[in-house]
């Protein structure tokens, strides 16, 4: 029904806004639209995960461990007899909380370098996407194990890390439009008027700079989840026994043998999580800003 | 060209150089006394200042790190906190094993992805497209640790067709060059198939047809060559996330390259292995990206560097 609605839409000939046209191409996208069913999902479990699961993720049962999924236990239990259904469904406000995280603190000061590089220009402006260049020549996950290996393991910690290697892919892709819009009339107008700069790059440069970099915010949230969730697995993330993916991943491994169930849950809950957040930052991408497209 | 080497490999001298800065820097804020850490927990405070002055920490910074740099330049790193060997031995011992591992599985990664990209693009809309688009989606949201471990439980614990991990005989292999290589198989895929869709439509494409080639040698002489060109860039670039994919799958194998050494040498503190191992990486990454670009002038004619 949606569906047929959606492509009277584009065959119709009259004028649609901008908005609307972009929602229809979204939806046209039905895996975008899956994309954003699943990362909803998550982010509703990682809201109300605590309220959700069925059991407290901490709650031992010595008489009940390792058992297969079941009724009582959707995703069996643990070595410890834990309800690794609750607690994959308590990690999401690990997992995707860090991810999340993560990508806002790296995309905040990503775009005020960028906007600052764009603004003042000459040394500045070179210097600093030198800066960029080297930070951009380092694998992400090196420069956030290095982080991580300077600050010590922890959730703050893989935070900080994860942002610090957003940091230079959102500075580059901020400082072209903050450069074309510092050029424009109402830029100009305002420096006349006798705006600051502060007020300038906030008011005048940073609306230009938004919406590619909010689509990009999408695409990179699964990325930011990845590395979250490898870093707890290496055991330089979050520590036992608070609930994580890539941690219970980690601790799981023992039991390959005997209890692969261990394994599979936050597993999938990993993979599904990063597809979800990939295919809702494509459809945004392409409904949004096609130009980001490479 | 030459030229253009020359000047390519000039840049690379001030990036380098803000990396060793950066590295230096970093065994500067890393926590904890590493003479202490040396020295054990029983040494009295006269073992730690002998250790630290045999290690040249009391001198003052800029000293150590002129030092350090020029250490660098001749690949002394000093020696290993944990283990008291030379770091550029210990290093140069896991280099094999990450090159093999990588190597093994670029080349998986490029035939299956181009195989299957070009599979896509011939029978595009179809089913057999659907299914491997699906699936290679599928492949690039998988994170390698979680692939490693069902495959070590399909294949080694289940089938008992491949070792569970360590470096012993070819099969070892497998398993480890097939979880890393998953991935970049799938990027390529996807960057194959959109790359070949694109040239399809060409005019010498439709010349090479008109003209009564075979339909074969129309697809891997003109379509695929032109093709290939963005797929290089593509696979150029995953090599360098290869060494780091690296980090996790050896962890997970435990396969003794220099990924497994990092997530070692973070967990015992082994500062000057670490800094040996980021300057590593980095050159790595900038030499592969210059290689990339100089494989395009021989893919593409158009593209000449002066």
């Amino acid at each position: 029904m949606a569906r047929t609605a959606v492509v009277s839409i584009g065959v119709r000939p009259r004028v649609v806004s901008l908005g609307r046209r972009s929602l229809a191409r979204f939806v046209r996208r039905r895996t975008a639209m899956a994309g954003g069913i699943v990362s909803s999902v998550f982010v509703v479990m990682m809201l109300l995960g605590l309220w959700i699961a069925p059991y407290s993720p901490a709650a031992t049962d010595y008489n009940r461990t390792l058992e297969l999924p079941s009724l009582a236990h959707l995703a069996g239990t643990d070595d410890f007899g834990r309800d690794i259904f609750s607690r994959i469904v308590v990690a999401t406000r690990y997992s995707l909380g860090m991810g999340l995280g993560a990508v806002f603190l790296g995309a905040a000061l990503g775009m005020a370098w960028g906007i600052a590089s764009g603004f003042y220009g000459r040394a500045f402006d070179n210097v600093s996407m030198r800066i960029v260049d080297i930070m951009l020549a380092f694998p992400g996950i090196l420069l956030a194990i290095v982080v991580v290996a300077i600050l010590g393991p922890g959730l703050v910690n893989v935070v900080l890390a994860i942002g610090v290697f957003t940091i230079p892919s959102f500075a580059r892709l901020a400082r072209a439009p903050a450069l074309a819009a510092k050029a424009q009339e109402y830029a100009q107008a305002a420096r006349a008027l006798g705006a600051s700069n502060s007020r300038i790059m906030g008011r005048h440069l940073l609306p230009n700079v938004l919406p590619s970099c909010l689509v990009y915010v999408t695409l990179r949230v699964g990325t930011a989840i990845l590395t979250a969730s490898s870093l707890s697995f290496l055991g330089l993330g979050v520590q036992p026994p608070t609930p994580e993916w890539g941690a219970m991943l980690a601790q799981s491994r023992v039991f390959l043998n005997v209890a692969p169930h261990l394994v599979i849950g936050p597993g999938v809950a990993i993979s599904l999580a990063v597809l979800g957040f990939n295919l809702l930052g494509d459809g945004m991408r392409d409904a949004l800003d096609p130009r980001l497209r490479d | 060209m030459s030229s253009y080497l020359v000047r390519r490999l000039w840049q690379m001298v001030p990036i380098l150089f803000g990396v060793s800065l950066g590295a230096f820097a970093f065994l500067q804020a890393v926590p904890g006394d590493p003479a202490r850490l040396l020295a054990g927990p029983d040494a009295t405070l006269q073992d730690v200042q002998l250790v630290r002055a045999r290690l040249g920490l009391d001198r003052p910074l800029i000293l150590r790190y002129v030092y350090f740099l020029r250490n660098a330049l001749v690949g002394d790193f000093g020696r290993s906190f944990r283990s008291g060997e030379a770091v550029a031995a210990i290093v140069a011992r896991h280099f094999g094993p990450t090159l093999l591992l990588s190597v093994a599985s670029v080349v998986f990664a490029t035939v299956t992805g181009l195989g299957v990209g070009l599979l896509q693009a011939v029978r595009r809309n179809t089913a057999p497209d659907y299914v491997s688009t699906v699936v290679s989606v599928a492949g690039i949201s998988t994170p390698p640790f979680f692939l490693g471990l069902l495959l070590i439980y399909l294949l080694a614990v289940g089938l008992r067709w491949f070792p569970t991990g360590g470096m012993g005989t070819a099969r070892s292999l497998v398993l480890p060059a097939l979880t890393l290589g998953a991935g970049v198989a799938a990027t390529i895929a996807r960057f194959a198939r959109s790359s070949l869709l694109e040239v399809l439509g060409e005019e010498f494409v439709r010349t090479a047809r008109a003209k009564g080639l075979e339909e074969r040698s129309v697809l891997l002489k003109h379509a695929l060559r032109n093709a290939l060109i963005p797929v290089v860039t593509m696979i150029g670039l995953q090599f360098g996330f290869l060494l780091s994919g690296a980090i996790v799958v050896e962890t997970v194998f435990s396969w003794p390259g220099l990924g497994w050494l990092m997530v070692q040498s973070i967990s015992f503190r082994d500062y000057p292995v670490l800094v040996a191992e980021i300057l590593l990486f980095s050159l790595q990454f900038l030499v592969i990206n210059l290689v990339v670009d100089l494989l395009y002038a021989g893919l593409d004619p158009r593209v000449a560097y002066g």
